[in-house]
């Protein structure tokens, strides 16, 4: 193993993004800001490139390699492969919005491609250290991202909001880290698993570390009580960014979550299953309740998907395996339904600029038809409607809830689903029942068109046959490479 | 008859709208009144034909089997979920009652809808794809989702083309509706891993634990006593009738109450019968309570609409306890209280959108004397309030002696409360009927309102032949729902119906 290379094989796909970024950063540089579109559109097919070469190269068998830091199985690639598709359509629906803005930067694609690198090291990490690693190339990425519209205060109010809070929430990860080492000695997920199974209870040492590592990691993800940081940097950040930090980081912390709660603590489930409980709910609940008076349909947004992050844990406190799968059930579709939405919000677009109050879609739906029924298909979705691809989420959840006993939990989470029901009809009110305000002006680019099309198309009642049935069929495959 | 076992005519039933809606989206012209009436002749046209096709239900159906008939199945979701349909005696006239009002609903908005024609068509033919699969699922999955997915078109409906205060009521009525049935849900996901099937003959025959059966008939009662609605969660259906469009309130009134009627029959009985033993008095205790409070809220209301939409109310209580007395006449008087209801309230919001469309008002005090310059519109609405009243002669009459009788077999006192719903309907609306029919004709504008058109006629004319059928030959509707509803009873209430059988049997059906 000393001075032995470590099979590379495994990591290819990373090794070629990170060369990719840089590449096109030198590229980026020797060019100048007028290559903003195309280091752009070339950062899209670097990422189908990625996608190609990971499904290629792995049938989704276990590995590991770097000794044991780094693994690779079919939960990883199901994972990375949403990532990868956010990351693609944050970057499609972005452009116009940059160029108007004139913040369309070489560096914006190519921080995205270096987030994205650090959400694939968090997917794969199999031991505390390399988690960490992704977790910050992640997050910097992400922190610059928030401010890219310098000179507007609220863009760089919410990049600083993020840094700071970010850095606390990473603090208390590695601080938990830390007592975790000290009390279990190691910090591979393997090691961890198996010397945590024993007899004997856990010491108390690794419940609290544990329990830092989860306030870190819930942050991340914006779960109640760490979500304080998300209404506002969703509300200051670009448009598209807001798109990408509510869709890709979201999957890869809440797949982190995963890996690192069943992966190298299920001997303690019995003290992380209340922590998680506690935390959907309470998400649960923020996100139906508080949303109800927001009239920033970015805000809105963030409560709502506060509130999509307790459904998904709910699969999460399940524990099981087809818990897991529910939960990558829900997370995937949730990804259609909010880029569509962010998607959407990016049409809302007059002479004057770019508009985000809920009341400027008034009477969309003799304006825009075709865009208004596209919206209220994705707020039909979110509400969890039958039929529409936001229901079968909920249903594969709370299910299995249901199964392993949870039923409290599901019936919370049920009428926490009507509560905010009521916002998402609300939206659809305004478009569909108020006197149209002015047009909008329609001149928001076709990659933004391409994505409401494709995704609403995919949330509308024919999504069981084009999203659902395959999908559940690949977070079966998913899930099941977990230990269990 | 005609063979009909290998063809699929229910998913053609629900298939044919679609294609109408369908159709309505790709027509497109210049002339906007050319279009609308292009769109229009669609949607009556589907109406129509859905309608014929549903007769062949009626005639293929073999009235001595409690087996569900026309019956098709398909592997949907997983190894579990499956496409199921099929009707049985119970579910057959609901079917055929929805397909029966379509063509009315369209008729009916042929003039009154002039904005958004196309999306109100679209939203209508949805709906009835969405209310005969709500009748015919034979999966509990398959029925939640036709259930619950029904709001969508309704809260439209209400929302873009109702009057005034439509926001409120659309919200409301789209709220309460979702609140009652994710409980039901949740009850679906217990039941489903509970007995690891979703058909629903499957979860008649599996006998659930009776501490279970508590809860599950709670959930369930949360979704179906909202959507009938009983007292006291009746409140979202007066504001919603107001301020629907007629064709709106038609729907609502004719088929959407009937929902939960039809649930508690499909599932709260069969499948949680000790429990519905339980709860029995409850539920009686609220349906008189609901009879009598709303008669008497009925009686003070100044607008017409919300006077129906009260006496709606009433008229459900009847059907609950028809229901919850497990016996014979009971049910069968529920069943048939809920056609004629669908029949005759419908036709009387058609009646409201009738002078609405004139004088656009629904204020009672604004009209009077209508005998005198409307004299065939007189003669209709008198005859549909008598059918409402429960005069011997039309439907009204069989549906409500059947459940008085089959609450005497169960208890005397139930029959005692219920029969204060006979007199107060006959009070308010005899009363609606003085003042708006009757009285002097001394108001211009009212001088001024012309007589049915032709349009009209061929609305009301169905309508009231079929009041009046029901009334005087019933057992043409008794006969089918016969065999399925005593099957239910003596699978599941023998003991009860035995216990009444030792009374005198009272002969009531058909006279």
């Amino acid at each position: 193993m000393n001075g032995e290379l470590p099979n590379l094989t495994l990591v290819l796909p990373e090794i070629f993004l990170a060369v990719s970024a840089m590449l096109l950063l030198l590229f980026g540089v020797f060019q100048g800001e007028k290559s903003a579109e195309r280091v752009s559109n070339l950062s899209v097919m670097v990422l189908i490139a990625t996608a190609v070469l990971m499904l290629n190269s792995f049938g989704g068998e276990r590995d590991v390699t770097f000794n044991g830091m780094f693994i690779t199985d079919a939960f990883a690639v199901f994972v990375k492969m949403m990532v990868l598709a956010a990351s693609a359509i944050a970057l499609l629906i972005s452009g116009k919005f940059l160029r108007d803005h004139k913040i369309a930067r070489f560096e914006f694609p190519v921080l995205v491609l270096l987030a994205t690198l650090g959400m694939f090291v968090m997917i794969s990490a199999n031991n505390l250290m390399s988690l960490y690693i992704g977790l910050e190339l992640q997050s910097l990425s992400l922190y610059v991202l928030a401010s890219m519209n310098r000179d507007r205060t609220r863009s760089s109010e919410a990049g600083l909001k993020y840094f700071v809070l970010g850095a606390l929430s990473s603090g208390m990860l590695l601080y938990g880290v830390s007592m975790i080492y000290g009390f279990a000695g190691t910090t591979d997920f393997d090691l961890l698993q198996k010397t945590l199974r024993g007899a004997e209870g856990p010491h108390i040492g690794i419940v609290v570390g544990m329990v830092f590592l989860m306030v870190g990691l819930a942050f991340k993800v914006s779960a109640v009580p760490f979500h304080m940081w998300t209404p506002d940097v969703y509300e200051g950040s670009p448009t598209p960014v807001t798109a990408f930090f509510a869709a890709a980081p979201k999957v890869a912390a809440l797949a982190l979550m995963v890996r690192v709660l069943v992966g190298a603590f299920p001997g303690l489930i019995a003290e992380w299953q209340q922590v998680i409980i506690f935390i959907s709910v309470a998400s649960m609940l923020v996100g139906a309740f508080i949303a109800l008076v927001q009239t920033n349909i970015k805000r809105l947004m963030a409560y709502s998907s506060i509130g999509h992050v307790g459904f998904a844990l709910v699969g999460l406190a399940t524990g099981t395996q087809a818990g897991i799968e529910a939960l990558l059930i829900y997370i995937a579709i949730y990804i259609t339904m909010t880029l569509g939405t962010f998607a959407a919000i990016l049409t809302m677009r007059r002479g004057e600029g770019y508009v985000e109050n809920i009341d400027d879609l008034a009477g969309l739906s003799t304006n825009n038809l075709p865009m208004a029924v596209a919206i209220a298909i994705f707020m039909f979705s979110l509400a969890g409607i039958p039929m529409l691809a936001g229901f079968w989420g909920k249903w594969y959840v709370f299910l299995e809830a249901v199964n392993v006993g949870l039923w409290p939990l599901a019936l919370i989470g049920l009428i926490t689903s009507v509560v905010s029901a009521y916002y998402y009809l609300r939206i659809i009110k305004i478009m569909f029942f108020d006197d149209a305000a002015e047009v909008f002006d329609g001149n928001h680019g076709r990659g933004v068109s391409l994505v409401v099309g494709v995704t609403a198309i995919v949330n509308s009642p024919v999504s069981y046959f084009l999203l659902i049935a395959p999908l559940v069929t690949a977070a079966h495959w998913a899930a099941s490479s977990l230990l269990f | 008859m005609f063979d009909l076992t290998d063809f699929p005519i229910l998913t053609i039933l629900m298939i044919l709208p679609l294609l109408g809606a369908a159709v309505i989206l790709m027509i497109k012209h210049q002339d906007d009144a050319i279009k609308n009436t292009n769109i229009r002749r669609v949607a009556l046209l589907t109406t129509m034909a859905t309608f014929v096709l549903s007769l062949l239900l009626w005639i293929g159906f073999d009235n001595s089997t409690a087996d569900f008939q026309f019956v098709e199945s398909y592997a949907w979701v997983g190894q579990d979920i499956k496409y199921y349909v099929g009707i049985d005696g119970i579910s057959l006239l609901f079917v055929l009652l929805t397909t029966f009002l379509m063509p009315i609903v369209i008729l009916s908005s042929w003039e009154s809808i002039d904005k958004r024609v196309a999306e109100y068509m679209v939203a209508f033919l949805v709906l009835e794809t969405l209310m005969i699969g709500v009748f015919s699922a034979l999966d509990i999955f398959l029925f939640y989702v036709y259930f619950e997915g029904g709001l969508i078109p309704m809260f439209l409906l209400i929302g873009v083309w109702g009057g005034l205060r439509r926001v409120y009521a659309s919200f409301k009525f789209f709220l309460y509706t979702l609140l009652g049935s994710v409980l039901m849900l949740v009850a679906v996901l217990y039941m489903y891993i509970e007995t690891g099937t979703t058909e629903i003959p499957a979860l008649m025959e599996h006998n659930f634990d009776p501490g279970v059966q508590t809860w599950l008939w709670l959930a369930f009662f949360a979704s179906f006593a909202v959507k009938m609605p009983m007292w006291p969660v009746h409140t979202w259906l007066p504001d919603a009738h107001v301020q629907a469009p007629t064709g709106g309130s038609v729907i609502l009134a004719g088929v959407l109450l009937k929902m939960g009627g039809y649930g508690f029959l499909r599932f709260s009985l069969p499948m949680f019968p000790d429990a519905s033993i339980v709860f029995a008095d409850m539920v009686l205790a609220l349906s008189i309570i609901a009879i009598i409070y709303t008669s008497f809220v009925a009686l003070v209301q100044t607008d017409i609409k919300k006077l129906i939409a009260y006496s709606s109310v009433a008229h459900m209580g009847f059907v609950t306890i028809g229901i919850f007395v497990f016996n014979t006449n009971g049910i069968e008087g529920a069943i048939f209280t809920m056609l004629s209801h669908g029949i005759v309230s419908a036709a009387l919001f058609l009646c409201v959108g009738v002078v609405y469309d004139r004088m656009h008002t629904r204020e009672i005090a604004r009209y009077g004397g209508l005998v005198s310059n409307m004299k065939l519109y007189a003669v209709t609405f008198v005859i549909l309030s008598l059918a409402s009243i429960g005069l011997p002669g039309t439907g009204g009459f069989i549906g409500e002696v059947l459940v008085l009788v089959g609450a005497y077999q169960y208890s005397s006192w139930v029959a005692f409360g219920a029969s204060f719903g006979v007199i107060l309907g006959a009070a308010y609306m005899l009363y609606l009927v003085r003042r708006i029919v009757f009285g002097e004709l001394d108001k211009d504008d009212v001088k001024a309102m012309t007589d049915l058109n032709l349009r009209e006629k061929i609305i009301f004319a169905p309508l009231v032949a079929m009041t009046l059928w029901m009334g005087i030959y019933p057992n043409s509707f008794l006969e089918p729902m016969r065999t399925s509803v005593a099957n239910l009873i003596s699978s599941d209430f023998s003991s009860i119906s035995e216990q009444a059988k030792a009374q005198p049997k009272a002969d009531a059906g058909g006279h």
